[in-house]
């Protein structure tokens, strides 16, 4: 795979991971549902773990895949008490959709 | 030749990301979202980062995502609640703020630092030898702390979940 990194500008890797980053924002501020607003969250993860590799591997330094390695871990820890908390929400409202959440705004 | 390959599965990435976010029913949302992954794992393996490319289809596509699938079908969520928010201005306001962000991001990094080109690169870096050698001595704190962090997730969760919850 040296052809990729001899041929694909860094650039590329930016654009993309900003498209898929934005896509996620998008999916953030318009879906009304918990459980899709959490996974465009997992999307814009991704976006930034892939730049993360890219850099790494252009600039040869094995510290950035370790860093992506621990977001991952991070980002599950996030999705499971993110479920929990998901739960919670449903058991109380008996619906995931997030605009119900607005107890605090008064 | 394999460059073409990450046009293919760039494409491919943005196609299945967007069908998520547009997609009515919650369940395509996830396998569309698996099928990103999949082409994220991808884009991993050709920048020679083998190890991450596994991790990634293992932790996301086989834990995290079946994870959302089962509090899903539990929950049982199914077309009935509504796709988009209520209000239009509220839509318009998303998408528009979405985009300028997307505008931004290219904007901040078109021509204003130094990006490193492909040339002086390894394309050992990625092998599980490489990553565990340096995740076991430069990056040992940060991983044990993460050990503790993923036991304060799971107390966290079992406690967020619990039905009658006594504090």
């Amino acid at each position: 795979m040296i052809d990729v990194v001899q041929r694909v500008p860094i650039e590329h890797y930016v654009w993309l991971s900003a498209i898929l980053f934005s896509i996620g924002v998008l999916g953030v501020l318009l879906r009304r549902n918990a459980i899709i607003v959490l996974m465009c969250i997992e999307l814009m993860l991704n976006a930034v773990n892939l730049l993360l590799a890219a850099f790494s591997t252009y600039m040869a330094d094995p510290a950035g895949q370790i860093m992506v390695f621990f977001s991952m871990v991070v980002a599950a820890a996030e999705a499971a008490v993110g479920m929990g908390l998901i739960v919670m929400i449903y058991r109380n409202t008996k619906s995931t959709d997030i605009s119900l959440l607005d107890n605090l705004k008064n | 030749m394999s460059f073409y390959a990450f046009y293919i599965l760039a494409g491919l990435a943005i196609l299945f990301s967007l069908l998520m976010v547009s997609a009515k029913n919650p369940v395509h949302c996830i396998l569309y979202l698996i099928c990103t992954f999949f082409t994220i794992a991808g884009q991993f393996i050709l920048l020679n980062a083998q190890f991450l490319a596994a991790v990634h289809i293992i932790v996301y596509a086989g834990a995290i995502m079946v994870l959302f699938l089962f509090v899903l079908m539990l929950l049982n969520v199914g077309r009935e609640t509504a796709l988009l928010r209520k209000s239009i201005p509220g839509r318009i306001a998303g998408t528009i703020t979405a985009g300028l962000l997307l505008i931004t991001l290219l904007g901040a990094f078109r021509g204003s630092m130094e990006l490193p080109q492909g040339n002086a690169h390894d394309t050992q870096i990625g092998t599980v030898e490489k990553l565990g050698k340096v995740l076991f001595t430069d990056f040992v704190v940060p991983f044990e702390i993460a050990g503790i962090l993923f036991m304060a997730a799971m107390v966290g969760a079992m406690l967020t979940s619990k039905r009658d919850l006594k504090l």
